[in-house]
């Protein structure tokens, strides 16, 4: 039990961050106490201090101003991008586990193939086909999250095909689409969640990651890995200018991978254990899942199977 | 066993050829004409058409795609891969020239993931809810949250500090000289090496939770095992192979993450070169190291499934 709490505790404080990091974003303009793009040459370089609390950098723009006006951009692409790479990724995968047959033979092949890449080069890629711009960032990660999207949720579908109550449906005489539409679809909701949380945090890394090699959303646009790419173009970089926006990245993603954590172990643990381990990536917490579909689903067997 | 082995071989295959075309294909549907980029602007508008044409020409980029597809299949084939649009030599000179550096730190780091994580995950799995555990839980929470690239930054910042660190210009090979090579080398690979770490150890920690419930881990203790040899010897192995799996995947990470990483420790290894050359806009170049990149990871991941199969007879008839 004790467990238990903790684990809802930490995905609580995880989602008040988020809540709090998005109500920074949205509020920029009235809590940045300066203008994010407006230099000043006459207090360039200088560190922190009560006129300027995250210092300010090469152009003399004040770093405060410039990670909350970040958070903006930034969480802007990542939301963007996982709405609508995980949203495509997620429907294919639903169509392919529902459909099956040749339709989800050569999609599997296909996102198979767009999982050979490693995420950030295949980012890169794209974004450098299709011209440089925020819409562009936005196409290229949402590409990459197409396939995880896809083949995690397709086996979602996999399972809730074979269940009684889509049989039923069948026989009842409703069409495909209304099966998939109506009776599938609302069961993946939950594990669609869960993997959106996730490729949250994943989506903020590589937003930072390309605006760090240049590649991303172009300046003077403030976006944390564009201060990042800014903050190693002096001679010797300052350390409040690489320090604040990194802690701003690292803070976003623990939070919404917390929160991710918290909603997955608050689901319905009905969900079949591989499926739950899929979702989540990297075995995250897989013995939970697995005590959970072995075991009455109580609230001890939520707990960790070493401490019973 | 070999029937598995070409199964897995023409699939593999089939991905490859699926990959490149899609490399093709994205690089080819670039707005704009790549002599803008090669040129500037001013130059371009310098030219008359004609020279254009015949630079166009030169470049192989005036003939239609599918005779373009299969010329670099062939460059593929006899191993030249392309020339660069800015520098003289071929992609496969600067593969040979700069490959190694990012493959030693890539190994480098698969063996300090794997190192440090696995005993961590151990520790932290025979009491689960301990101490150890809860320290562990929360660097590798955290270290999966971090980004690899700042932590590098970060690095670089206090050796420059501390130290006078300056990052690398030249390439230095393993062969030329040990100690200098190993100096560039060994700063991303520690960050890479770490943030995998952090995966490995939550992975075999619950990996490990989960089998030591097992009956055959209960008969173990009851015959009298000592607990070493339980965790050790039967418990582990069987715990491992999930591990193995995720370690072609962490495979990915650190491919992607080391053209970062290099970036920021300043390293002149091929992930510098693809960043380098996007930037540049230089077709030749990009498609060539982003099939590379590719095909590494897929050939991985191959071997990855064939240690699977090796190590789990289950696999091996199906």
């Amino acid at each position: 039990m004790g467990t238990l709490l903790r684990q809802n505790w930490l995905a609580a404080l995880g989602g008040l961050v988020a809540l709090l990091i998005v109500v920074v974003a949205l509020g920029a303009p009235l809590i940045a106490p300066r203008d994010p793009l407006k230099a000043d040459f006459r207090h360039m370089n200088k560190p922190p201090s009560a006129a300027a609390y995250f210092g300010t950098d090469q152009v003399g723009r004040d770093a405060l101003s410039r990670v909350i006006y970040g958070a903006r951009t930034s969480l802007f692409v990542a939301f963007s991008a996982v709405l609508l790479g995980t949203t495509v990724g997620s429907l294919w995968g639903v169509a392919c586990g529902y459909l099956g047959g040749r339709f989800d033979l050569v999609s599997q092949r296909v996102m198979e193939i767009l999982q050979s890449f490693p995420d950030l080069i295949l980012a890169m890629a794209i974004s450098m086909a299709i011209g440089t711009g925020l819409p562009a960032v936005i196409v290229a990660i949402a590409i990459t999250r197409i396939p995880f999207g896809g083949r995690v949720i397709r086996s979602v579908a996999l399972s809730v095909s074979a269940m009684p109550f889509v049989e039923a449906g069948r026989a009842a005489g409703a069409s495909q689409l209304r099966v998939m539409t109506l009776h599938v679809l609302p069961q993946c909701v939950a594990p669609y969640l869960v993997l959106a949380t996730t490729h949250l945090g994943v989506a903020i890394v590589i937003e930072a990651a390309l605006g760090f090699l240049g590649v991303g959303v172009p300046p003077p646009t403030p976006t944390w890995g564009n201060m990042l790419a800014d903050a190693i173009t002096g001679l010797v970089p300052q350390w409040w200018l690489v320090l604040f926006p990194g802690l701003a990245i690292t803070i976003t993603v623990l939070a919404f991978n917390l929160l991710g954590d918290g909603i997955r172990d608050s689901l319905d643990p009905r969900l079949a254990p591989t499926v739950m381990r899929l979702v989540t990536g990297v075995g995250r917490g897989g013995a939970r899942g697995r005590a959970t579909a072995t075991t009455a689903p109580s609230a001890t067997a939520q707990g960790e199977p070493g401490a019973a | 066993m070999q029937k598995y082995l070409l199964r897995r071989g023409l699939f593999a295959l089939g991905t490859v050829i699926g990959v490149s075309l899609i490399v093709f294909v994205v690089l080819r549907i670039l707005p704009g004409d790549p002599l803008v980029a090669l040129l500037g602007v001013e130059g371009h508008s310098k030219m008359t058409p004609a020279d254009r044409a015949i630079i166009m020409k030169d470049l192989g980029l005036s003939d239609s795609l599918p005779v373009q597809y299969v010329r670099w299949l062939r460059d593929i084939a006899t191993g030249q891969l392309g020339k660069s649009f800015f520098r003289g030599d071929t992609v496969r000179d600067l593969i040979l020239h700069r490959g190694p550096l990012s493959a030693e730190i890539a190994i480098l780091a698969l063996i300090i993931s794997w190192v440090v994580g696995l005993p961590v995950g151990i520790l932290s799995a025979i009491r689960p809810n301990g101490t150890a555990d809860a320290i562990t839980r929360f660097f590798s929470i955290l270290f999966i949250a971090v980004p690899n690239f700042w932590l590098s930054m970060l690095l670089v910042l206090a050796l420059l500090f501390w130290f006078g660190y300056k990052s690398p210009i030249m390439v230095v090979q393993l062969w030329e000289n040990p100690a200098q090579n190993l100096q560039i080398i060994i700063g991303p690979a520690i960050v890479l090496g770490l943030a995998q770490g952090a995966y490995i150890a939550r992975m075999s920690r619950s990996c490990l939770l989960e089998v030591i419930r097992e009956d055959y881990v209960r008969t173990a203790r009851a015959k009298g095992a000592v607990e070493r040899a339980v965790v050790l010897r039967h418990a582990l192995p069987n715990a491992l192979l999930p591990v193995v799996t995720i370690s072609g995947v962490l495979l990915g990470f650190v491919l992607g993450g080391s053209v970062a990483v290099e970036q920021a420790f300043g390293v002149p290894g091929l992930g510098r070169a693809l960043v380098t050359a996007i930037i540049e806009r230089d077709i030749i170049v990009v498609q060539n190291l982003v099939l590379l990149y590719a095909l590494i990871f897929v050939g991985v991941n191959v071997l990855v499934d064939l240690s699977y199969a090796w190590l789990d007879p289950r696999i091996r008839y199906q």
